[in-house]
């Protein structure tokens, strides 16, 4: 029989290995999966990991990483936060969605007002939108005891038929002859959220996404109140005797993790996406949780993260079109990366001891 | 930074003049290019322009190479694909869906010679953007006919995707239809807000059985709503998009199919022959665009008989989908006695006719 053994020190050099492992890993199973496909593993790997950093069209899509990979940061740093302290927010796809329509709505309001003020306007809606979107679970759990990890979920669905409302009704684009979607930020220099130097996909949102990566970085490490997450999720007993208030800390998390998560929509909305349209969501918040993971729940591994990840997508279409890789292929690609990084941290976290049923060896 | 700028500029004209090559002139080659919004084993909407893409490769041989993108979600990601696809060397990209309008255009204007084709949108910023579409409403006049005749509650039903003038327009001829034959029909309406979601249309189909509606037309792209009515004795519905012929001879009467074929064929030998202008097109039942798929003989003979005929009526002329007169849902005067809507009105419906109950989503 099989039985696992918590290991009394996890090795330090494995809790950072396993992500560089599984993402190895990830390589070769893939890499079967697509030789069982039909197709050429080493080229399809080397299209997935190499052609976006380094292909032919490396300047574009170099570009295309950040902008991908912003918003998953600047959500999955957050959800990091309460993941440390074992409050989870499941929710963020939700909370993003909410900021984008917030932040738009705003910016839609005073439409075709010139004005200097609206841009930072809606970056402070959008985040007031996710954090008001959090709050709800927040505020269940410390009042009800309400499971956080349940209510924030379904509140993504909520925030889905907002969306969908928004698209088309609320926020439709008067001049869009009956169809749904907003107007077009593009088009409205104010609240448009553009590429900071063209051609780098570094919009506002990737900065913001920096700044939060070293906020939270200087948060755990400096801050009382970094040390209350991390005390938190070790011992939650201790931390009360230590006098952490665990209410305050459910209402910091989730709402720090729900304003940046609302951050992220809102950039999103005035920039690549461009406007608020029925299929606005694009699944960032949930794979913004696999990211956190994979960074280790550490702000600078989740920047690296996020950085993979987004090479996975990248790469991924790169590999879809010009190999005609079914789309489900890189679906799994992206999947078994997660299925690796759980794998390789259950072994570097415990031993598998083999016993004889029936013959405890204790 | 500016030497970055500069040199990204300059690899995008250099990727344009790869890209594209003298039109004028004709060519030798073409690499046509598709983007879907499904996966191409949806077995309706995505399944066939999928086999319009086959058509193409067998019709034009080693003058045509393609390629293909599936499930490209209709936001920030489409652009990226589409530019990745124009980096690539595609001379002409066909984008399958309505979303991808903006998309289609912004990409468009970068790569002035990379043909671009829309299917259902209406904008066309740039010359290389042409558009098209086909009266797939022309085909719910037959299944209007079958669904008025054969009902016995008098309810009848319709799953919309979306509240789009696209299929306000199909779901307004398919009652007019059924109406013509049974005053006494109503129609209850379930907004999906997906294209493709099996889930979420096996439960529209069930929430309708239960209510008692006994005839299920669909406009979204999955079989789910057959495979839903088939476990009902009595309930019997059609194939969307694709002929959906597992559903043969019942719950699926006929069929309404969309044929790509010839028009990926003819726009692409037009690129060949350096004959290529940009249109706007929207052909129907008569030009084989449109296709009614098999009339079973499910049906009793006079039913099938009507709607042979409509079909035929519909393919000469003698019968418009929408012929007056025709109010609108709130009693106002749209078309008088035997006046037909010119095309501009069709393009933007955004009404229900009278007689239809409920409001559209707002």
């Amino acid at each position: 029989m099989l039985r696992l053994e918590k290991r009394p020190t996890p090795s330090r050099f494995w809790s950072w290995g396993t992500p560089v492992l599984a993402v190895a890993l990830t390589m070769i199973a893939g890499g079967m999966l697509f030789a069982l496909l039909g197709k050429d593993p080493f080229l399809a790997i080397k299209t997935i990991f190499w052609d976006p950093l380094f292909g032919e069209f490396a300047w574009y899509l170099r570009g295309q990483l950040l902008v991908k990979a912003g918003p998953l940061a600047l959500i999955a740093v957050g959800l990091s936060l309460g993941f440390r302290a074992g409050i989870w927010n499941i929710g963020a796809e939700g909370q993003y969605i909410m900021g984008a329509v917030f932040g738009a709505a705003v910016g839609l309001a005073v439409y075709p007002t010139e004005s200097r003020l609206i841009f930072p306007v809606m970056i402070l809606a959008g985040a007031f939108g996710g954090w008001v979107w959090a709050m709800i679970p927040a505020i269940l759990k410390t009042r009800f005891n309400t499971n956080e990890i349940l209510v924030s979920l379904m509140l993504v669905y909520v925030a889905e038929t907002i969306l969908s409302k928004a698209a088309t009704g609320f926020l439709r684009n008067p001049e869009g002859h009956g169809f749904p979607g907003s107007r077009s930020f593009s088009n409205y220099p104010a609240a448009h959220n553009p590429e900071i130097f063209a051609g780098t996909g570094m919009h506002w949102g990737v900065v913001a996404a920096f700044i939060a990566v070293i906020f939270c970085y200087v948060l755990l490490q400096r801050h009382i109140v970094g040390f209350q997450i991390k005390l938190a999720g070790q011992a939650p007993r201790a931390a009360r005797f230590a006098g952490v208030d665990p209410n305050r800390l459910v209402v910091l998390c989730l709402g720090l993790s729900g304003a940046l998560a609302g951050l992220a929509g809102v950039f999103e909305v005035s920039g690549p996406a461009g406007q608020i349209s029925i299929d606005f969501s694009s699944g960032y918040g949930f794979t913004a949780i696999i990211v956190a993971f994979l960074g280790r729940l550490n702000p600078l591994g989740i920047l690296l993260a996020s950085l993979v990840m987004a090479l996975t997508y990248v790469g991924g279409e790169g590999a879809s079109t010009d190999l005609g890789l079914p789309k489900a292929a890189i679906q799994a690609f992206q999947g078994m990366l997660l299925f690796f990084l759980l794998g390789a941290d259950l072994l570097s976290n415990y031993r598998i001891r083999f016993t004889l049923i029936g013959k405890e060896t204790r | 930074m500016k030497r970055r700028t500069l040199l990204a500029t300059a690899a995008l004209a250099l990727g344009m003049t790869v890209g594209g090559g003298a039109f004028a002139a004709g060519m030798d080659h073409v690499k046509a290019c598709f983007v879907y919004v499904g996966p191409i084993g949806d077995g309706g909407y995505t399944y066939q322009h999928n086999q319009g893409r086959l058509d193409l490769e067998k019709a034009l041989g080693d003058k045509v190479e393609t390629a293909y993108q599936e499930s490209v979600p209709e936001g920030a990601d489409a652009e990226r694909v589409l530019t990745q696809m124009a980096l690539g060397g595609c001379n002409i990209i066909f984008t399958t869906s309505f979303g991808y309008m903006d998309a289609t255009n912004a990409v468009a204007k970068k790569f002035p010679d990379v043909k671009f084709e829309h299917a259902t949108g209406f904008k066309r910023e740039s010359p290389n953007v042409s558009t098209y579409n086909a009266r797939f409403y022309e085909g719910r006049v037959v299944q209007g006919t079958i669904a008025g005749m054969m009902t016995k509650s008098n309810k009848i039903g319709y799953i919309g995707s979306y509240p789009i003038p696209e299929v306000l327009r199909g779901l307004n001829a398919y009652y007019l239809a059924a109406k013509k034959v049974n005053p006494d029909v109503e129609l209850s309406v379930i907004w999906a807000y997906t294209w493709f979601d099996p889930a979420k249309e096996a439960d529209a189909a069930k929430a309708m059985i239960e209510q008692g509606v006994d005839v299920i037309a669909q406009h979204t792209d999955s079989t789910a709503p057959l495979a839903e009515a088939a476990k009902t004795p009595g309930v019997i519905g059609f194939g969307q998009a694709s002929d959906m012929a597992a559903y043969k001879p019942s719950p699926r009467v006929t069929s309404t199919i969309d044929n790509w074929g010839p028009y990926y064929i003819k726009r692409v030998q037009a690129l060949l022959d350096g004959t290529y202008e940009q249109t706007d097109s929207w052909e129907g039942i008569a030009s084989g665009e449109v296709e009614i798929g098999e009339i079973t003989d499910a049906l009793p003979p006079e039913v099938k008989a009507a709607a042979e005929a409509a079909r035929d009526a519909i393919a000469d002329g003698s019968r418009h989908a929408f012929t007056g007169p025709i109010n609108k849902q709130d009693g106002t005067a749209w078309l008088a006695d035997g006046q037909t809507p010119p095309d501009g009105d069709l393009l933007g419906m955004n009404f229900y006719v009278e007689g239809i109950k409920g409001d559209i989503p707002q």
